[in-house]
């Protein structure tokens, strides 16, 4: 059975309906990306399958290594290792960043049994995670997003990926607003990750990234369903071609 | 309190235990105000809503009756510009229909009548035990009563309050006014207040808007540097409704204008933006309540304050949000510019919340023109007298712009430009 | 259950289980007979030992007192408070110690319990740098003083008030009451009349003093009240930073605490002044409690003389507390960093007064209000510009943070200038803790219960980080496990 099992899943916002039968499966080690005009529901998806609040789900279901995902708490969620990298990544101002990555290093080893990590080891895990994405030390003493640029906060997201190691991770247009040199960083952060026990649903609207983390698959999304999946050549048609030959064909 | 000034509330009573026979009415609202006001007499500073207005100045006064008859009112109509809209004219607070103006078979929607011939003192729930409506109600003698049909358009109406008074023998009234808008309704109600040497104009006027009813009520208060205007003025609002209000005060020796809106209809909206220009001895006080009684609502208010000379501003407002009230925003901004040694201001914005998912927040600022923006300004050639009106308008800009009818806001900018004329900036 | 309701029940699950300084303490108790009169007083002053100088005072205040009323504008309720039904003396019956070795050994445990070290030894074992002189109050007297000797190298006058009396009488009789006059309210002059201990310090002009002067107050015995006066004095270019604690045993009862503390910075002086205030707060139903009626003040007396108060409020069932600066030299400055929380019944009533005199004075006024449960917390506060303040500054800004929807936060400040080169800002907000917030926290892994400490705890930065670092740490403690509850 793969990772992720997402079957039929409809979800409704504000009495709107979003999602409208999701099916999608990511086996492990996989990487897909999701991609889709804007207002499709990948952002929907994405925070269904983190357990925001607000989103209704109507039908369906989505199991995460066989466990139903849908009965979990956000936190549990991440215990069970899947991350959430935001499109929109929140402020919380006063709360610095190492001492709220270490607590929430701690809170996922704890649920998973493993031991906590002291000050020192963190300060040196997370010193090193920033070499490697280029970032400066100085982001450990900010307080989390708390005035950080579009481009900082989704490294930031993926400093936070490389720190919780997940088994699944959901980068919701983690590329969008950062420049060249950025999106190499991101790309190679996920990179690193890549194995057979790493998994991502990459969510994005061009295929500059999907230069640099190659998917397995790639899905198009349209008026809250699946309408499209295929290899990574579909997302280099998309580019040529736009959303609208698709669209039509899934309405017809 | 001082002996005198407890004399000034005193003669209030008197006057209306011999008028009481003759008021138009029910006399028992009346009556309980009058005990109320018997009881309490006129506030002094040690009530907590009074701490910085202090009515002092009003003692020894004897206020008497209004004169139903004085000569000066249409040279005070005259002060106006021209308009084309329905004019609703009040002289010492009696309705004056030689001076009123109406188009021939009325304004569609709109229906006028005088409190003296239909009085009713509506539903003001504080009007017996807030000194200033207590004083209304137990006075009380005529006033508008507007009413606009439900889903009509009633375009723009204006209301003018014309005072003359007597230096030795100042007259005091006391008019009540009720303007309820019908369901889907709108109007533009443009006030006006100006009046010369001394009288105390004490109105009360209550406004209702029923479900989706929009009242767009810009007022302008320049009653004579001499005079006493102590008014209140009471909202409901009703759901889907929207009360936005711009409101110059300019006028009287001491000017209080109280301001409770009731928002009891869930995604009401009330705005109120307002101006106090001041100089002289000039004491003015915007003492506002908002009672958010329902969710789903917003308030919106802005006040601006220019004191120069040895003006006085006062500004107290009371955001209230109740339990039931969730998800209402509320706003409150008051800034102060002081133009003078002397000047001074006081304010006390105050929130009070029982409601968890809420957004309120109050801000105030106190302070001087910016030295580096006169600097500027004069650096680019601008004479310093001028540099300083520059950035006096700018600061009461935002008040003034925003308002969306074109005779309203020459009205009011006219004001605010004659002020000037007048002070060595 | 969504996580909004789940927070509430996670607040609102605090129960007096939660208050981890309950216990009392079996100690032979000298008491005072309840009620309070001249001959009470007169009681008080002899057992001190009093000059005849203070009596006097005691007794003008104590007319004072008889001639004024509670004081009825603080958003506070409670049953009338019987004056006559309170001891208003109660010390240790044991000979007072004349050094740490003679302290009585139930109350070194007590305090141990309490986690304060009155031994030097213990103390000193700590890190260095990190010593902490400590003035431990037990009821109305002071029990034990540590480091003495090593302030009185330094200059610095460390002691109990009454001691300070007897040794330093031209000092306290010049400073006392100069800047809490006797009259000046209700509780403060009932204070006067009534004090039985606090603390004393003189720091010497120029000196800076050499370590963190702590006092740490406890209730103890039953239906008694504590009144304490504290007194500190920084002359020219003196430097002191001061620490204060509180906390009381779990009673039905409702017990009075009703303390004065006067400030007095000299010229190019700075006192720091920190409070954890944790008396008991009552249950979960509301009985019980501390009434925590303070009044503090402090004057800026010198040119560019500092004062700063910051205050952690989690305890009290009532708290009715305005510490205040007057800025009287030129260039002083005033600040105020105030956290207060409340939950299931608690009433708080607390901000500051900052009253501009001189010119070049300059005031930062931040505080943090947290309401849970049934709790109502106002923040009061008032900045006044007096003529001469020329160019004075004020910033304020008041957060208010609701959880649930059965408490209130009210924001009520006073802002008043007479001088048109003075600038003050004012900034006040309201809200709940933000869903996408919490959203983002959990998504992390980090529980509900721990995602609304550290936005509670990210809420109060600023105020936290006013505080001594040992400080710092044990008030955000204490701020988790005044939200604590069972996670369901
Ligand atoms: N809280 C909400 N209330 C009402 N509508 C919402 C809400 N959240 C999302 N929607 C709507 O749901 C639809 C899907 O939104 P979503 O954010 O999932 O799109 P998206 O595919 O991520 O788009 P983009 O590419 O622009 O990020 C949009 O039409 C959006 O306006
Ligand atoms: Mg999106």
């Amino acid at each position: 059975m793969a990772l992720l099992e997402i079957r039929g899943l409809a979800a409704e916002v504000e009495g709107k309906p979003i999602l409208r039968g999701v099916d999608l499966s990511l086996p492990e080690g996989e990487v897909h990306a999701i991609m889709g005009p804007n207002g499709s529901g990948k952002s929907t998806l994405a925070y269904v399958l983190a357990g925001r609040e607000g989103y209704s789900v109507n039908a369906g279901s989505v199991r995460f290594d066989g466990e139903d995902l849908l009965a979990m708490d956000p936190e549990a969620r991440a215990a069970v290792g899947l991350f959430l990298a935001f499109q929109y990544p929140v402020e919380l101002p006063g709360v610095g960043n190492a001492n709220f990555l270490r607590t929430a290093l701690n809170a996922v080893r704890r649920a998973r049994a493993e031991p906590e990590i002291d000050a020192m080891k963190f300060l040196k895990e997370a010193r090193a995670a920033l070499k490697r994405l280029s970032m400066s030390e100085e982001m450990l003493k900010r307080n989390v997003n708390v005035g950080f640029s579009g481009g900082e906060k989704k490294r930031n997201e993926i400093f936070q990926m490389a720190l919780l190691r997940p088994r699944l991770a959901i980068l919701d247009e983690t590329d969008s607003g950062l420049d060249i040199d950025a999106l190499k960083i991101v790309a190679n952060g996920v990179n690193a990750l890549r194995g057979e026990k790493f998994s991502a649903l990459v969510i994005t609207h061009y295929q500059r990234l999907l230069d640099h983390i190659v998917p397995d698959k790639v899905h198009v999304l349209s008026e809250g369903r699946i309408v499209r999946s295929g290899g990574p050549e579909l997302a280099l048609s998309l580019e040529e071609s736009g959303y609208a030959g698709l669209v039509a064909e899934a309405a017809a | 309190m001082s002996a005198a000034l407890r004399q000034t509330g005193e003669n209030f009573s008197a006057r209306y235990q011999g008028l009481a026979p003759r008021l138009p009415g029910p006399p028992d609202l009346r009556r309980r105000a009058a005990a109320w006001f018997d009881r309490h007499g006129l506030p002094d500073t040690r009530d907590e809503s009074w701490r910085f207005t202090s009515l002092r100045p009003l003692a020894g006064i004897v206020f008497s009756r209004a004169e139903d008859q004085d000569d000066t009112a249409p040279s005070l109509l005259a002060r106006l510009p021209p308009t084309e809209a329905p004019l609703l004219v009040f002289a010492q607070g009696r309705m004056r229909a030689d001076l009123s103006r109406f188009p021939a078979g009325g304004q569609a929607g709109l229906s006028v009548a005088s409190f003296a011939n239909e009085p009713s003192f509506g539903n003001v729930p504080e009007s017996e035990t807030e000194p200033l409506s207590a004083l209304n109600t137990m006075l009380a003698e005529d006033g508008a009563r507007i009413a606009v049909a439900p889903s009509a358009d009633a375009g723009t109406l204006v209301l003018l309050h014309l005072a003359s008074g007597h230096a030795e023998h100042p007259p005091a009234f006391h008019p009540r006014h009720q303007i309820r808008l019908g369901a889907g309704a709108r109007l533009t109600l443009i006030e006006i207040a100006l009046g010369t040497s001394v009288y105390l104009h004490n109105p009360l006027t209550e406004v209702v808007l029923a479900e989706q009813a929009e009242l767009l009520h810009l007022r302008l208060q320049d009653e004579s540097a001499a005079a006493f205007h102590l008014a209140s003025l009471h909202v409901a609002l009703g759901p889907g409704s929207a009360y936005e209000s711009v409101a110059l005060v300019r006028g009287a020796r001491i000017a209080r204008s109280e301001l409770t809106a009731a928002i009891v209809g869930e995604g009401a909206r009330f705005a109120l933006h307002a101006a106090q220009i001041l100089g002289g001895e000039q004491l003015a006080d915007i003492t506002t309540v908002v009672r958010h009684l329902a969710p789903g609502a917003s308030s919106r208010q802005s006040i601006r304050n220019v004191l120069t000379e040895r003006a006085h501003g006062v500004f107290q407002g009371r955001i209230a949000v109740d339990r039931i009230a969730q998800k209402t925003d509320g706003y409150q901004m008051n800034k102060a510019l002081l133009l003078s040694e002397e000047a001074q201001i006081n304010s006390k914005p105050e929130l009070e919340i029982f409601a968890d998912d809420v957004k309120c927040s109050h801000g105030a600022t106190v302070g001087a023109l910016d030295p580096n923006q006169l600097f500027y300004l004069q650096s680019r050639g601008v004479p310093k007298a001028e540099a300083r009106a520059i950035l006096v308008a700018a600061f009461l800009g935002e008040t003034l712009e925003a308002i969306p009818h074109s005779w309203g806001r020459s009205v009011l900018e006219g004001a605010v430009q004659s002020w000037w004329k007048d002070r060595p900036l | 259950m969504s996580a909004v309701a789940e927070t509430i029940e996670t607040v609102s699950a605090v129960t007096e289980g939660g208050y981890k300084w309950g216990f009392e303490t079996e100690i032979e108790t000298e008491l005072a007979p309840k009620g309070l009169s001249e001959e009470t007083i007169r009681l008080i002053s002899a057992r001190k030992n009093e000059p005849e100088w203070l009596l006097a005072w005691r007794l003008k205040a104590f007319a004072a007192w008889q001639s004024m009323t509670e004081p009825g504008w603080a958003r506070v309720k409670h049953p009338t408070i019987d004056y006559q039904a309170i001891h208003y003396y109660a010390a240790p019956k044991k000979p007072a110690p004349r050094n740490l070795s003679e302290v009585d050994p139930e109350l070194l445990r007590t305090y141990e319990k309490l986690g304060i070290p009155l031994s030097e030894q213990a103390a000193l074992a700590g890190v260095e740098g990190s010593r902490v002189a400590v003035d431990a109050v037990f009821d109305s007297v002071s029990v034990a003083t540590t480091f003495r000797e090593t302030l009185a190298r330094a200059g610095v006058i460390f002691c109990p008030i009454s001691e300070a009396v007897r040794e330093h009488p031209e000092l306290v009789r010049r400073y006392l009451g100069s800047v809490v006059p006797t009259g000046d309210n209700f509780f403060a002059a009932l204070n006067s009349a009534v004090f039985t201990d606090g603390s004393f310090v003189f720091v010497p002009k120029g000196v800076r003093c050499p370590m963190e002067l702590s006092t740490y107050f406890r209730i103890n015995a039953r239906s008694t009240g504590q009144f304490e006066r504290t007194l500190i004095i920084a002359e020219d270019g003196a430097y002191v930073s001061y620490l204060e604690g509180c906390t009381a045993p779990m009673r039905d009862e409702n017990q009075l605490h009703a303390a004065v503390v006067e400030l007095v910075a000299l010229n190019e002086a700075e006192i720091k002044y920190s409070t954890v205030q944790n008396w008991y707060p009552g249950d979960a139903e509301g009985r019980g409690g501390i009434y925590n009626f303070v009044t503090k003040r402090g004057a800026c007396r010198g040119r560019k003389s500092k004062i700063s108060w910051t205050q952690v409020e989690t305890g009290s069932a009532i708290t009715w507390k305005y510490p205040s600066c007057i800025l009287q030299g030129a260039e002083s400055v005033g600040a105020f960093y105030s956290v207060a929380l409340t939950n299931n019944f608690q009433q708080a009533d607390t901000g500051t007064k900052m009253l501009h005199l001189g010119p070049d004075t300059k005031s930062t006024i931040v505080s943090k209000g947290i309401s849970a449960g049934h709790s109502n917390n106002t923040y009061r506060g008032l900045v006044r510009i007096m003529p001469r303040a020329a160019r004075a500054r004020n910033f304020t800004q008041c957060d208010s943070l609701l959880i649930g929807d059965r408490c209130g936060a009210h924001t009520v400040p006073y802002i008043e200038s007479r001088n048109p080169t003075a600038r003050l800002e004012h900034e006040a907000t309201t809200s709940k803790i933000a869903e996408d917030q919490l959203f983002y926290c959990r998504s992390r892994g980090l529980s509900e219960e721990d995602s609304v400490n550290l936005i509670v705890n990210g809420f109060c930065r600023e105020v936290l980080k006013e505080l001594p670092m040992e400080f710092a740490v044990e008030a955000q403690k204490l701020l988790a496990l005044s939200l604590e509850g069972s996670v369901g």
